[in-house]
Parts: C-alpha cells; sequence; structure tokens
C-alpha cells in the first residue's frame, strides 16, 4: 500500500496479518495455554453452579482411574471414539468433509448384526471375521454413497452424509419394530441379544475391541505417513488441482478413501454392538460420530494425538457419571467441558497461524511498516 | 375432512419450530458461514427461554430472552469463524454438542431444586401460547380453525420469514449481505463492510434460531421441561435450508410440508398405506437427500447456495 493510499485512507485499529511459521514448542506452549484457559473457564461454569471445580476435576480423573473396574469402563467408552476419530480423520485429511459417521458406524453395525442374528451357529472365529467384514463393508459402502455424489455431481457432502445418518438410524428402528424384533420380548420392541457365539472375546476383561484399535491407530499412522496412497490423500487435502496436475486420479483417490474412512466407522459399530452392548439398538453410535469429528480435529488428525485425546475424553466422560453420583451434576457436564475445550483451541489455531497489528502512528513510514510484517 | 383439518393444523404446529430454524440459518448461510451449530442454539434458547418463563411468569421476557441466548450462542461462532477463521464444520459441531450438553446439565441441574420433582411452566404463560382466538374470525368453519386458530409462535415465525424475505430481496443492506455470500472479496472491493455483515447476519440467524428453540421446550411438551427437547430439529432445519432453496418465503411452505411429514404417522391408519413408522421418521431426510442430489445434477442456475458457503475470508488473502 503506497502512502498516499493510506493518508486518504486511515488503516483499520487492528488487522489480521499471517505470521511466520512457529516453533514445534512454541506451538505447543501455545496450545497448552489455550487448554488451560479452558479448563479455567470451564472451572468458571463449574463454580457459577455452586461446586468446587478443583474438587469436581480431582472427582473425574479418580473417577475415571480409581479402580480397575473404572478403568475398564474408561477403556469401553474409548474404544468406539478412538476408532471412529481414526475413520474420520482419512476423510478430514483429504478435506471430505465426512459429518456422517454416526451413519456409517450405525450402518456398519446393522450390517454386522445380521450375521450375528441369523448365521450364530458358525464357527466363532470364522463367524468375528465375517462380522468385521460386514462391519466394514456396510459402513464403508455408506460412506462410498456421498463421495459418488460428490465427484459425479459435486453433491455437498456435509449435508448429505448428515443426512444419511439419519436414514441409517431410521433403518435400525425400522428392523427393530419390524423384522428383527425379539419375538422373546412380547411385543416389546427391541432387537435380540446376540448369542454368546457371536459376540466379542474379552481380553484382560475387556472386550478385544480395544486391541483392534491400537492396531488401528499403528495402521493409519503408517497408511497416511508412508504409503503412496497416504501421500495421495494429502496433495488431494491440500489442493485438488495440483493432484490433477502431478497426475493423480483424483475421482478414484476420493473414493478410495471415503470407502476406508466410512469401513473404519463401521467397525466400531460392529465392535461396539458385539462387544459392548450385545444387541443392536438405535443409540449404537449415540453421538461418538460427532464427538469422533471433536477429537480427531484436537488431535490435528495424527493418529497418535487421537489415541491420547480420545482417552482423555473417555476420561471426562467417565468421570462425569461418578460426579453425577457424587454431586447430583448431570453427565452433560462432560459435554459442555468438552464444548468449552474446543472452542479455546479453535480460537487458538488462530494465534499459530496469524497476529493482530495494532494501527501505527501517523509518524510510522513505510519501512518501519515493512519490519513489523516481516 | 374434519381429519383433514386436524392433520393441516398439526402439520402446521409441528412445522412451527423448523420454521424459526430454517430461516435464521438462512441469513447464517447467505453470510457464506455453514453454521451446523443450529441444533445447539435452539437447544440454548430453548433452555434460556424456558427458564426465564418458569421464573418470571412472563412470556414475552422468556421470548426476548431465548434470542438474546440463541444470539449469544450465535455470537461464540461468530468470533470463532469470523474473526478467527476457524474450520466452520468443526465449529458448527462443537456448538451443537455444547449446546445440546449446556441445556441438559442445566435444566436437570434446576429440577434437582425444584421441590416437585418436574419443571413445570405456569398457568400464565400456557394459556398465552396456547391458540389464539378472534372472534368472529376463528368462528369461520375450517378457514377460522386453518387461519386462525395457532398458537402466537405461528405467526410471529410467518411474520419472521415474510420480513427475512424483504429483507434480502428487496433492501440494499440484504443485496449487500447476498453480496458477501457469493464473493466476499469482490464485496469488499465494492465497499461493503464484510465482517460487519458477517457478524450482524449471523448473530441475527442466532436470534431467530433461539426463538425456535423455546417453541420446543414450551409447547412441544406441554409446558414440561425434558431433556433434549429440540430432539434432531435443528438438523432437519440444516436440511431444509436447501429445501427450499435459500428462501425465507419457500421456507415457510417447506417447513409446513416438512412439518406434515412428522405427524403423517399419526393420520394415516396402517390399513390404508403399511409402510413401518420408521419409514414416516426416516421421509424428512430422505426428501431433503433427494432434493441435494437432484438439485446438484441438474445444475440449475436457480439454485441459490450462495458461493462462497463454507470458505472463509482473509482479507489479505484475496
Amino acid at each position: 500500500m503506497s502512502t498516499v493510499t493510506s493518508k486518504q485512507h486511515q488503516e483499520p485499529l487492528i488487522r489480521v496479518v499471517k505470521r511466520a511459521e512457529l516453533t514445534a514448542g512454541r506451538m505447543m506452549l501455545l496450545r497448552l495455554l489455550a487448554v488451560f484457559l479452558s479448563l479455567v473457564a470451564g472451572g468458571v461454569f463449574i463454580a457459577c453452579v455452586g461446586q468446587n471445580p478443583f474438587v469436581i476435576y480431582g472427582t473425574i480423573l479418580s473417577g475415571a482411574c480409581r479402580s480397575v473396574m473404572a478403568f475398564q469402563g474408561t477403556v469401553k467408552i474409548m474404544i468406539p471414539l478412538l476408532i471412529t476419530s481414526l475413520g474420520v480423520t482419512l476423510a478430514f485429511k483429504m478435506k471430505f468433509w465426512n459429518i456422517g459417521a454416526e451413519g456409517q458406524l450405525i450402518f456398519g453395525a446393522t450390517c454386522a448384526t445380521y450375521f450375528a442374528l441369523f448365521c450364530s451357529g458358525m464357527n466363532h472365529v470364522l463367524l468375528v471375521i465375517v462380522m468385521f467384514l460386514a462391519g466394514f463393508i456396510g459402513g464403508g459402502l455408506w460412506g462410498l454413497i456421498p463421495a459418488i455424489f460428490k465427484v459425479k455431481y459435486d453433491t455437498n457432502e456435509t449435508l448429505f452424509t448428515l443426512m444419511l445418518n439419519y436414514i441409517a438410524l431410521h433403518i435400525v428402528s425400522y428392523l427393530r419394530d419390524g423384522p428383527w424384533m425379539d419375538p422373546g420380548s412380547q411385543g416389546f420392541p427391541k432387537i435380540a441379544r446376540f448369542d454368546k457365539n457371536a459376540s466379542l472375546d474379552k481380553l484382560f476383561g475387556i472386550q478385544f475391541g480395544w486391541l483392534i484399535a491400537l492396531i488401528l491407530v499403528v495402521v493409519v499412522f503408517i497408511y497416511l505417513k508412508y504409503t503412496k496412497q497416504g501421500y495421495e490423500i494429502s496433495v488431494v487435502g491440500e489442493s485438488q488441482d495440483t493432484a490433477r496436475y502431478a497426475g493423480m486420479n483424483v475421482k478414484k483417490i476420493v473414493l478410495r478413501t471415503m470407502f476406508l474412512s466410512g469401513g473404519i466407522c463401521g467397525m466400531a459399530g460392529m465392535i461396539q454392538a458385539t462387544g459392548s452392548d450385545i444387541t443392536l439398538t438405535t443409540s449404537v453410535a449415540g453421538g461418538v460420530g460427532f464427538t469422533a469429528i471433536i477429537v480427531a480435529w484436537l488431535a490435528q488428525l495424527n493418529p497418535f494425538s487421537i489415541l491420547l485425546v480420545s482417552f482423555l475424553f473417555s476420561v471426562l466422560e467417565k468421570g462425569s457419571s461418578v460426579v453425577q453420583s457424587n454431586f447430583g451434576l448431570s453427565t452433560d457436564c462432560a459435554d459442555v467441558l468438552q464444548g468449552i475445550i474446543l472452542f479455546f483451541i479453535l480460537g487458538c489455531e488462530f494465534f499459530v497461524r496469524y497476529r493482530f497489528v495494532l494501527r501505527q502512528k501517523a509518524s510510522c513510514s513505510g519501512a518501519c511498516r515493512k519490519e513489523t510484517e516481516g | 375432512m374434519d381429519m383433514i383439518i386436524k392433520f393441516l393444523v398439526a402439520a402446521v404446529g409441528a412445522g412451527t419450530p423448523l420454521l424459526f430454524g430454517t430461516v435464521g440459518e438462512i441469513l447464517t448461510e447467505k453470510t457464506g458461514h455453514l453454521n451446523l451449530g443450529v441444533e445447539g442454539m435452539m437447544s440454548i434458547g430453548a433452555c434460556v427461554g424456558f427458564m426465564a418463563g418458569y421464573y418470571t411468569d412472563s412470556f414475552m421476557l422468556a421470548l426476548l430472552l431465548a434470542a438474546v441466548a440463541g444470539a449469544f450462542s450465535a455470537l461464540i461462532y461468530a468470533v470463532l469463524t469470523v474473526t478467527f477463521m476457524a474450520n466452520q464444520n468443526v465449529t458448527g459441531l462443537t456448538l451443537t454438542i455444547f449446546g445440546i450438553g449446556f441445556a441438559n446439565f442445566i435444566g436437570i441441574f434446576v429440577l434437582n431444586k425444584s421441590p416437585e420433582g418436574t419443571l413445570k411452566l405456569p398457568e400464565k404463560i400456557t394459556a398465552a401460547m396456547r391458540g389464539i382466538h378472534i372472534p368472529g374470525l376463528s368462528d369461520v368453519p375450517v378457514l377460522g380453525e386453518l387461519l386462525f386458530s395457532y398458537s402466537p409462535f405461528v405467526y410471529i415465525g410467518v411474520a419472521i420469514a415474510i420480513i427475512s424475505a424483504c429483507y434480502l430481496n428487496r433492501t440494499k443492506k440484504g443485496l449487500s449481505l447476498k453480496a458477501v455470500g457469493e464473493n466476499p472479496g469482490a464485496a469488499d472491493a465494492a465497499g461493503i463492510k464484510v465482517v460487519k455483515v458477517k457478524y450482524v447476519n449471523i448473530i441475527l440467524g442466532g436470534a431467530i434460531c433461539g426463538i425456535g428453540g423455546v417453541y420446543c421446550s414450551m409447547i412441544i411438551n406441554g409446558g414440561v421441561w425434558i431433556s433434549d427437547n429440540v430432539g434432531g430439529l435443528g438438523w432437519i432445519a440444516v436440511a431444509l435450508v436447501i429445501f427450499a432453496n435459500w428462501q425465507p418465503s419457500r421456507a415457510i411452505l417447506g417447513s409446513f410440508v416438512f412439518g406434515a411429514f412428522r405427524v403423517l404417522k399419526y393420520y394415516i391408519p396402517q390399513s390404508v398405506l403399511p409402510f413401518p413408522i420408521a419409514f414416516y421418521d426416516m421421509l424428512p431426510f430422505l426428501m431433503t437427500a433427494l432434493v441435494l442430489m437432484i438439485s446438484s445434477m441438474r445444475k440449475s442456475s436457480r439454485i441459490n447456495l450462495p458461493a462462497a458457503l463454507g470458505l472463509n475470508y482473509f482479507r489479505e488473502e484475496r
């Protein structure tokens, strides 16, 4: 901007400029500061409802890990959340706004349930493998539908995946009220409890889904970081034009990634239904698909950070159920705190990339301004 | 015949909260910001409005505070996405999770303190919300019931939709708003204060959603507080925006049609159309998905999707 125009038009009082890359240490510090501030804000909220924030935070932490049982409960909450977060990470890395993890999870669980209900006589190991495949393919297909429309007609994927969530949910309620209704429930609409043969085995007292989740963390990390397909995903995410110019088949990449993304979410549904619920209900997802998006975002789409964040969120969830029984505050407290934490992190990301510049004094010449911008 | 009138009246009632949510979201999306927090803003409005009514006995105050609460939650969204340029999808989703959590939390908190064990609005307010009765007009057969028998909310909603339509299509401010949503860079160059336009309309949209929320907490359950009282209506509203093609006037028709879908299952006997109940519950979402698919296939120029929807605007990068 030349000095002539800046004399005619006054510069805005505050303006935003991009800042040079921060060092990893300072970036970490900024984020920790944001988390700290969000805990302070959450503390103010807790204080407003007449409780001591320190006591409540302490109870959440100790409540989630106070006994083996409690810790197992925390891990049980964590399994679907972790797997689903890994699933949406693939899509998000490609900047494909898959808000439909909830639906993919439900549909995957539904497909797996078919085998759990009607093929329960199969060999146990074989049946579990078949159910895994069914969950994966079911979720994958549910994720593929919006992807097909996206690449073919550029249909808005955010809204489309959102609608598919509800369609999947009502498919389950249809099956529950009709074809799959438990004949032994005397007309009460519910799906029968799975045969023991059709439920997941336990490992250290928790269904072995946790092991699969941990393996998936490593697999997704390697897939995104060290494989050609993972590289293609990040290029498409950065710029579709660049990808096309480099000779990549963008359509194929989008379809493949969404199938994998949905498939992983579907697997989470299968694990939740056959490992934890031992039946299929309409609340098999229970908002996990949405929380997973928050987890993935907080973790900057890094699988190992996702492991950490989903563990912390599960602690929050489990701990707040202890807070409920001890202090009479409802478990919705966890949602409020999660929301506050993410609000602060979202705000903090701005300061990682940009900074505010106050209006310079009129005496400041162009040279001086150049200095501040550099 | 009687049955049909009852059905239409019920459809309008069921569609009204959707109307508020849709019109609010249209104003928001016209700025180029996709706010997925409608459900959350409605929940916060539902909670604050209900509590205001519960403690003050004043219908107008409840309405006002619900709007203020909705506006305030939209302000959080606006600060994060407009000023801090955070991802719109994630911010909106967070607002939804936060809003539902906040409303349920406060609801149960107050519930635990109430001596009766339930939260019920005072009679004065439930009376104010009941259908209006204009002597003479309301007694006209058929038309009286179809036009002059609703809760004041319905008329407020239709009025807001019509005013918004005029605002968008007939005023200079509405034109600036549309310009910002289509191409913020060009709008900025033309001297429109992009940031201000975005803030004003996102907050306005939030206030309208807040009023829609209070309908859910006050009317749907007969004035008794229950958790999750918005129950997904906010998401249908996000869908309805597409159905209404980003036009507030079409939102009126659209929300009543969707309201009809929602109450259809109570009025069609199983013997006539043997669809399972779940199908009727799925219908609004199925229809929206179809509209979404068909409208993107036709690529018609009449689709009013704001071109810059979902993209944040950074002035120094234009």
